[in-house]
């Protein structure tokens, strides 16, 4: 690991603290400048207990909801043996964790009627619109969340680490050519492309992922290639390639670590934004297919339903409230924590 | 002149959202049941039997005379369609960065001139609130409460007075307020450290003096360009907020054309959405020599 890539000490795990000295508490990672200012943020703190509330949540949704039937069957249980999957000495635990059959993300449905059930005994959140368990559709569709930002977010962390890579690396011609394209890409607002583009591929949760990756990476390729271009300038770049260092390799062992930390800052930022973007497809109705646990077409399905009957205008208030709290807390706790690495990264706060 | 290859690059991907719109476009104009005779007819008009690149040619010299072909649904020209909505949309977008930049740069301001203050700690929250907010949550919320429960504003429509504009205005406007004023707040906290404020204290000059003309001045350039950046997820939030509010923009008309398959028109507005950003990214580049004389000295 490389992060002094400015100029101080970001702390790097155990490779140069001296085992067993007296000052060793004080060059451990724990104890490095950037770990400490992030934990004395409290809202550092509070985005990184978010987050880690959404990843317990979205691990454990099959032992922390009622099972719909069709997934029971798929998972090769019956209504008899259906409190094995809450038992982690039985197969069937880690298949619900790690791999749940497709069905299990169909939310359940108490009815087909279109007005909402306020919560009860068996609904604790209630009902939305055409009788679709509210609680069961935000414990599955944190996975969906977590499933959309974090391949996104690959994806276009690889995608823009190459072309800003190759700009910022190389300079010249191919930065001029790479960043007018990346520059292309920019001038459309992200939304109306990413609708376009699933429009044009067919809906699935598939290519909402593609389509918004393939907004998403220009940001990347440029927070990279800016990193990059202040990196390669550095004295200890320059004698590597004197020494004859490959471009290749200088660039993976010498360039690319240093841009680590803004990778961080800005995929963990992403993180929230890209779900947020996937919500507003799926609240327009070009997200994944009816029924699929997912935040955006929760909100989407209580729409007709904002007002409740004469006399009760609130009624329905739990329809839109908790898909719409969850969207807003899960992006809150990335933005936090991006802001929080971002001011711990920053040498400026030394 | 970056502008220039920008604009030939938004062509080019715009007309491959056509060429890669499954189906024969003569057929999606005319329909189904046209007589053969008038499909080959359209097909030579629009120069689908040449190859791609002479198609992109014969397509480029339309868009630049603003052609952009009929409407599907309603037969009309589309840029017919996308003038008659084009000022619900400037409207709107104007007046939501109006109020970001009204609400968002004092803020920021009174944020940084009394760091760590419960302004300070309340705006922040505001702030992060308003980042992580999904619009069309919001847009939602704001009607149920705004406008059916207490009645205050109505919950839909454009043309009718001043409360038509308050709910879609706010909605739009809340992602941009929250990032003016994180961006105000930080560098504020930057100029008012420099040696510069120092040296202005210390001769004795007002705290407000200072912050206003000294330190607020120089922080104008990244707030203008987080302004410009803003502006590029304002159109996108105009899309969701127009669809919410049944607000007659373009944005709607994107929406509306999308689920209707009317190609023709999503093409003419995702041109004009690009167009509108390019336009402002522009303005907001002219501002920068404004703000910073050292730039124009520099490029004249």
């Amino acid at each position: 690991m490389g992060l002094a890539s400015h100029g101080h000490d970001l702390g790097s795990g155990g490779m140069q603290a001296p085992i067993g000295g007296p000052d060793r508490a004080d060059t451990s990672w724990w104890q490095s400048k950037p770990v400490r200012r992030f934990r004395r943020n409290p809202l550092a703190i509070v985005g990184a207990l978010i987050v880690f509330v959404f990843v317990i949540v979205a691990t454990f949704a099959p032992q922390m909801s009622e099972l719909g039937r069709t997934c029971l069957r798929d998972l090769g249980l019956t209504a008899v043996t259906a409190s094995d999957v809450r038992d982690p000495t039985k197969a069937v635990f880690w298949r619900s964790i790690v791999a749940p059959p497709a069905t299990c993300y169909t939310i359940p449905r108490a009815s087909f009627s279109p007005i909402p059930e306020a919560p009860s005994e068996s609904y604790r959140l209630g009902t939305t619109s055409g009788g679709y368990d509210i609680f069961y559709g935000l414990l599955w569709g944190s996975r969906t969340a977590f499933r959309i930002g974090l391949i996104v977010v690959s994806v276009s962390l690889l995608f823009g680490l190459l072309i800003g890579g190759l700009a910022g690396y190389f300079g010249g011609w191919i930065d001029d050519v790479l960043m007018r394209f990346t520059d292309m890409v920019i001038a459309f607002p992200s939304l109306v492309l990413a609708i376009v583009i699933v429009t044009l591929l067919g809906q699935t949760l598939t290519n909402v992922i593609v389509a918004i990756a393939l907004v998403a990476w220009p940001n990347y390729a440029r927070v990279i290639r800016s990193e990059i271009l202040t990196v390669k300038e550095l004295t200890y770049v320059e004698s590597a390639r004197a020494l004859g260092g490959r471009h290749f390799r200088i660039f993976i062992q010498h360039v690319l670590p240093n841009t680590i930390a803004s990778m961080i800052v800005v995929a963990s930022l992403d993180m929230g934004s890209v779900v947020l973007t996937a919500a507003a497809l799926s609240f327009l109705g070009l997200g994944p297919p009816v029924g699929y646990a997912d935040w955006g077409q929760m909100v989407n399905f209580a729409r007709d339903w904002i007002l409740g009957p004469p006399g009760q205008p609130l009624a329905y208030w739990f329809t839109s409230f908790y898909p719409g709290i969850t969207i807003l807390v899960f992006v809150l706790g990335w933005n936090l924590l991006g802001d929080a690495f971002r001011d711990a990264f920053d040498p400026r706060n030394a | 002149m970056l502008l220039i290859p920008i604009l030939i690059g938004v062509t080019v991907i715009v007309f491959g959202i056509m060429v890669l719109t499954p189906g024969d476009p003569a057929i999606l104009m005319l329909g189904e049941n046209a007589p053969q005779e008038d499909l080959v007819a359209l097909r030579e008009r629009l120069g689908l039997n040449e190859p791609i690149y002479v198609q992109y040619g014969i397509w480029l010299a339309r868009v630049v005379q603003l052609d952009f072909g009929r409407s599907i649904r309603s037969g009309r020209p589309v840029t017919d369609e996308i003038v008659s909505r084009l000022p619900a949309t400037t409207e709107l977008a104007l007046l939501a960065t109006l109020l970001a930049i009204a609400v968002g740069v004092p803020l920021g301001v009174i944020s940084a001139t009394r760091p760590n203050s419960a302004v300070d700690h309340t705006a922040t929250v505001v702030a992060f609130t308003g980042l992580a907010m999904p619009v069309f949550w919001q847009g939602l919320v704001m009607i149920l409460l705004f406008a059916l429960v207490l009645g205050w504003f109505p919950p839909s429509g454009r043309l009718g007075g001043w409360e038509y504009y308050v709910l879609p205005t706010i909605t739009l406007g809340t992602s941009a307020i929250a990032a003016i004023t994180r961006m105000t707040r930080a560098t504020m906290l930057e100029t008012l450290s420099q040696d510069y404020v120092r040296t202005a204290r210390s001769k004795g000059v007002r705290e407000r003096s200072i912050t206003y003309r000294h330190a607020l001045r120089n922080a104008m350039i990244p707030i203008v360009t987080v302004i410009g950046l803003q502006f590029g997820a304002l159109l996108s939030g105009a899309v969701i907020t127009e669809t919410i509010f049944s607000w007659p923009g373009i944005g709607r008309l994107a929406i509306d054309a999308i689920r209707s398959k009317d190609f023709p028109v999503v093409q003419g507005v995702v041109m004009v959405f690009a167009l509108m950003y390019a336009f402002v990214n522009l303005v907001t580049d002219v501002l920068y020599a404004y703000l910073d004389p050292r730039l124009k000295t520099r490029y004249s």
